[in-house]
């Protein structure tokens, strides 16, 4: 089946995943501008947590226990150690606490609808989320350092080399199909679209099915077999889209063209049962062609 | 109002709903939308961390209601062009399939398998990149040692120079003898200096980990790097008489921080090396299984790292007599030997 262009850009970031029963799992990689949204939107979270963590113990440590000066010992040494155990905390357990529970994704990656998933349609294990997250050192923070240095030039060429060898592995995830970066590939993991966030996710159960008068057109529209022929799937598709939407000018647009398709002349005011019962009758054309192998992928496919 | 027409529509019954239907993809979703929106209801708490809010009879049902999802979008992918249904069923079957296979073990048990053997095994299994490691930290030791002494002006190079402070060619073995023994810290502030340690030994290890990614090379010089420092530190130390203090101050934490080092800079080569031979698997597949194993060892790093900072931070700077901090450091030595290589229980984890 020819792959018409408006599908071939989506199927390029789409993955196959076999699951234990033998199904394929239709996963779409995430994009590269989501996953930096997302990690944008970490860091201003771990920053602002930091911020606010320093602020209050510092109000603690001068207010409260009324401090002055670093030499005394007591409160303000163990508000130091909790200070310092809090700014490791936030730089290496945010992501992992967050990836390992039931979501695997962090808040940014919730927020952007992205989350983690094993390459090989394993288990996600804790080991890889562990290995993939150790990696981010080198991947962001160091190159980061290099490049506020790389302003002072206090590197000197050797902060250069180091800026360009470092970038290698900021740039990774342009380099691979699986937009994977160097983190991913050593766990074994890949950031995938999170299912269920777009709002086709949800089921609408209030909507009937398909009644007798607008399939077999006792409305008054009834179609031919060489009338249904011109569309395909596609078509079908954008017909269901706008009938849900229920927009009444892009509805008038839509029969006029397929008026205009089909030869017929295009009334006034009764768009929405026309649309119903051209959606019902393609839709049980193509199903019944369907049940018998034969798909018809737009209008451009030649039925088979 | 889809509310309402729902339980309309459920007061009615289903049965006039499937009489009036009349493509066979519509009464397919209507025979089966309520055990998918069941479902549904059970992953959307499983998302939310809520377990205890699913019934037993909810939790027993998840796995067949999950197949039926399963088989219900593998008949629709053939049989419907509802696209509206088939997005929803694809949805759904994937975030059940999420929940189904997730991450399942607890913290707790993880952790109780890692430190009953996990965590030894996954040591013994990298032994040969340790060695690896380990003959780049001699070798860094000697190389820092004869640069020093061949010219006392490599120490600049090799020391930074708010690390060494008194520590410099040319300083009394008074000052020398004052920055090993006595407390040069006070006993106050060593919780703080403890915790500001192993943050930095933390990263440092870590950096010698993942700069194993690229074939191990720049993990070795990492580790040679480091050590040369050592070296040129043990050669300074030794001019002035001081070379056994200086190594019993240092075992006290060392022995501790230098394995945890070790074992860093092994795990970094070990994916390395399985990245530059991966024998018959393909690249990606041993970079993942290497990668895992690891970080195994990696997560355990991280625990020794904090055990030296506490013995650098407050024993060291307690423990004042040469004989005793030997006797610490050394006993640190052989129970860190003893746990990964004569511990030997059923593997229990790892890169499967």
């Amino acid at each position: 089946m020819a792959t018409a262009p408006h599908l071939a850009r989506e199927a390029k970031r789409r993955r196959e995943l076999i699951t234990p029963e033998g199904l394929a799992l239709n996963l779409t990689i995430a994009s590269r501008g989501a996953r930096a949204g997302a990690i944008i939107l970490d860091f201003i979270l771990i920053h602002v947590t930091m911020l606010v963590v320093t602020l209050l113990l510092m109000y603690l440590a001068f207010g409260v226990f009324g401090v002055s000066g670093m030499s005394a010992g007591g409160p303000l040494e163990l508000l130091a150690v909790v200070w310092l155990i809090m700014m490791f905390l936030f730089r290496y357990a945010y992501f992992l606490y967050f990836e390992l529970g039931p979501r695997g994704a962090t808040p940014g990656k919730r927020i952007t609808g992205i989350r983690i998933a094993a390459r090989d349609g394993g288990r996600l294990t804790a080991e890889a989320v562990i290995a993939r997250n150790l990696l981010r050192d080198i991947e962001l923070f160091l190159p980061l350092v290099l490049v506020a240095g790389a302003q002072s030039g206090d590197g000197g060429l050797a902060g250069l080399a180091a800026l360009g060898w470092f970038a290698i592995f900021m740039t990774f995830p342009f380099f691979n199909r699986d937009a994977m970066r160097a983190g991913d590939l050593v766990a074994g993991t890949f950031v995938v679209e999170a299912p269920g966030r777009r709002r086709e996710g949800a089921l609408d159960v209030s909507r009937a099915a398909l009644g007798q008068e607008a399939a077999q057109g006792s409305h008054g529209y009834r179609f031919g077999e060489a009338e249904l022929a011109v569309y395909g799937e596609y078509e079908l598709q954008v017909l269901e889209r706008i009938l849900r939407d229920n927009r009444a000018d892009a509805m008038v647009q839509v029969a006029e063209t397929i008026c205009a398709k089909i030869g017929w002349t295009a009334g006034r005011g009764d768009e929405r049962a026309f649309l119903e019962a051209f959606y019902a009758q393609l839709r049980a054309r193509l199903e019944s062609d369907l049940r018998f192998g034969k798909r018809k992928a737009d209008k451009h496919a030649a039925s088979e | 109002m889809a509310l309402l027409d729902f339980f309309r529509r459920r007061k009615a019954g289903a049965a006039p709903d499937l009489d009036a239907a009349t493509l066979r993809s519509d009464r397919f979703r209507l025979e089966r939308q309520g055990d998918w929106q069941r479902l549904e209801a059970i992953v959307a708490r499983l998302e939310a961390g809520r377990l205890r809010r699913i019934s037993d009879d909810d939790l027993l049902a998840l796995p067949a209601l999950y197949r039926m999802a399963a088989s219900s979008l593998a008949i629709a992918r053939e049989t419907t062009l509802d696209a509206a249904t088939l997005n929803y069923l694809e949805a759904l079957v994937q975030r059940a399939w999420f929940q189904l296979y997730g991450t399942r073990s607890s913290l707790g048990s993880w952790l109780r398998r890692f430190f009953g053997g996990g965590w030894s095994e996954s040591v013994r299994a990298i032994t040969p990149d340790v060695l690896i490691a380990l003959a780049a930290m001699v070798a860094g030791t000697l190389v820092g040692w004869l640069l020093v002494s061949g010219d006392p002006h490599w120490f600049h190079a090799l020391v930074p120079g708010e690390f060494g402070g008194q520590r410099a060619p040319g300083a009394s073995a008074d000052s020398l003898r004052s920055t090993i023994f006595g407390d040069q810290q006070g006993t106050t502030g060593l919780s703080a200096f403890a915790a500001y340690l192993f943050g930095n030994n933390t990263k440092v290890a870590i950096l010698a980990f993942a700069l194993g990614f690229a074939f191990g090379v720049p993990s070795i010089l990492l580790l040679i790097h480091n050590m040369a420092l050592l070296g040129a530190m043990l050669w300074l130390f030794d001019g002035a008489g001081l070379g056994t203090d200086f190594i019993a101050w240092l075992s006290v934490h060392g022995t501790t921080e230098l394995f945890a080092i070790l074992l860093a800079g092994g795990a970094g080569i070990h994916v390395g090396r399985n990245m530059a031979f991966p024998g018959n698997r393909s690249i990606l597949a041993a970079a993942a299984q290497s990668g895992r194993r690891a970080a195994i060892v990696m997560t355990g790093v991280v625990v020794m790292l904090m055990v030296a900072a506490f013995l650098e931070g407050f024993v060291r700077q307690l423990v004042n007599v040469t004989p005793a901090r030997f006797a610490i450091g050394g006993a640190m030595l052989a129970f860190w030997i003893a746990y990964f290589y004569l511990l030997r229980r059923r593997p229990a984890m790892g890169a499967d």
